[in-house]
């Protein structure tokens, strides 16, 4: 089953300068997909787009079946858990439990299943310590997994992440890859982390001046030195020493 | 530390402070609110030169205060500009009313004093008992509370929204003075060539920063309400707390307490 199916897409922002540019992409139900470019290449763009919170595209685009249009955003949202690269943005009210039991709650859900979710969250992201944590007393990568959790109590069938890795430590790193590579929701990574997109993706997609300019499996493409430079890229450092 | 990281930990002191207060579980927020309410209201109700009458006050306070452990200390160290704005209203009384109060040799004690100090003192007490509820029940307690009262949602959110947007708007001031400082060693503040700018990119930061989140909450099913935590407290207990206090209070603005006291004496 297609979970993400963007055809033809074009997208400019009121600048009237093109984004992205006749994106055409298919992401299976239950995919892991690394989205890989460098500053500017319009990843963020299309994660936002996946969501409606850009506006105004060319083609189409659907989410678990349903065309990306206004009417059809509250089921989209409903499905589709989108995490912020900056986790301060994310986290705004004041504990972690509260945090994470906002959507839920929004959703209209009584408060014992709001519990149980919330738990099966921070659980899942291996943070039931952190619940009554005042979220400005969290590191920044406890704030990233808090972040990861307040998505998770949604129980999405789709996850977008726009650089989960960024400004974590590696050993946080390495708990966030471990953590992703547990969850079964089909998941689109966006990141310049080319090492994490190595452990957590089996398929890639390179995108380069809002193109594609490759889709395929991770394996392939992260090892091509040439079509990672002349994309602005730079082999993983994991291939670098070999 | 400076004022600005002083200001987003005080903000942070009262989120934390609603989760730790004695009284945590025990009184629902909406019996405290509803009886800060009644405490204003009674409190402004008494006549401009009831002085004694309105000092028994206090007592609310007071007991709040030492019950929840809320230091007054730190209390007037963080509202004393407001506890000025509030004290000044009166400033202009002992100008107009100069009618002589009470003497005693060449001291005299006028009317308009009198009513100056009256003014002073309730704004100071109805600063004080909101103070105490923010400290007792954080602002998320505050809202919910206000919503059980069918207070408009957009309000309730508004206010809400608010106090989030000034810790982003506070730490968003406090990056950029960090930025600025670090490349204008030596000088004391803000140079006031870079007044216009500094404002300008603060104001386009923290809007960016209040989107991000706004679309945060978008993203995670908001429609415009704020749904907080269920409040649970003991249902019997936040009903003898707000019974007793509306009773003491009602007590305190009918009765002449400081005579009553000063006879037994």
């Amino acid at each position: 089953m297609k979970d993400i199916n963007i055809e033809d897409l074009t997208f400019a922002y009121s600048n009237k300068i093109e984004v992205l540019h006749h994106i055409s992409l298919v992401v299976e139900s239950g995919e892991s997909v690394g989205l890989i470019g460098a500053n500017g290449a319009g990843k963020s763009t299309l994660l936002k787009l996946l969501v409606g919170l850009a506006e105004g595209y060319q083609g189409s685009i659907a989410l678990g079946g349903l065309r990306v249009e206004k009417k059809n955003l509250a089921r989209i949202r409903a499905k589709a858990g989108y995490v912020f690269q900056d986790s301060e943005s994310q986290l705004f009210l004041s504990t972690v439990y509260e945090d994470v039991a906002f959507g839920p709650r929004n959703y209209g859900l009584a408060e014992e299943e709001v519990d149980g979710r919330v738990m099966e969250a921070l659980r899942k992201m291996h943070i039931e310590d952190l619940k009554d944590r005042q979220i400005y007393r969290m590191s920044g990568g406890q704030k990233k997994l808090a972040s990861i959790a307040t998505i998770l109590s949604l129980e999405p069938k789709v996850m977008l992440l726009d650089e989960p890795s960024i400004a974590l430590d590696p050993r946080n790193r390495r708990t966030l890859i471990h953590i992703l590579n547990e969850i079964r929701e089909t998941k689109v990574i966006a990141t310049h982390d080319l090492d994490m997109v190595w452990d957590t993706c089996e398929r890639t997609v390179l995108i380069s001046a809002g193109r594609v300019r490759k889709d395929g499996k991770t394996r392939e493409i992260l090892r091509d030195k040439e079509l990672l430079e002349a994309n602005g890229l730079e082999l993983p450092l994991s291939m670098q020493r070999l | 530390m400076n004022k600005l990281q002083k200001a987003v930990k005080d903000i942070h002191i009262v989120d934390e402070g609603e989760a730790g207060r004695k009284g945590q579980g025990m009184v629902h927020p909406l019996s405290r609110l509803v009886v800060t309410v009644w405490y204003i209201l009674l409190t402004v109700s008494f006549p401009k030169y009831d002085l004694s009458g309105l000092g028994a006050m206090v007592v609310y306070l007071l007991v709040t205060g030492i019950w929840e452990e809320i230091s007054f200390k730190e209390a007037l160290g963080r509202i004393w500009p407001v506890l000025i704005l509030a004290g000044a209203v009166g400033i202009a009384n002992p100008l107009v009313d100069k009618k002589v109060y009470w003497e005693s040799g060449s001291l005299a004690v006028t009317y308009g004093m009198v009513s100056m100090v009256t003014l002073m003192l309730k704004g100071i007490f109805c600063v004080m008992a909101s103070y105490l509820l923010i400290m007792t029940v954080g602002m998320e307690g505050i809202c919910s509370s206000l919503r059980s009262l069918h207070v408009p949602r957009e309000f309730v959110t508004i206010l809400l929204l608010m106090h989030r947007y000034l810790i982003v708007l506070l730490k968003e001031a406090e990056r950029m003075m960090q930025a600025y400082r670090l490349r204008a060693p030596g000088q004391k503040g803000i140079h006031v060539k870079a007044w216009g700018a500094f404002a300008g990119q603060l104001l386009l930061r923290s809007i960016d920063r209040a989107q991000t989140v706004y679309e945060s909450m978008l993203l995670r099913g908001y429609t415009g309400e704020i749904i907080g935590k269920r409040l649970v407290a003991g249902r019997w207990s936040s009903l003898c707390y707000a019974a007793f206090w509306a009773l003491a209070l009602a007590g305190i603005r009918i009765l002449p307490v400081f005579q009553i006291v000063g006879s037994l004496f």
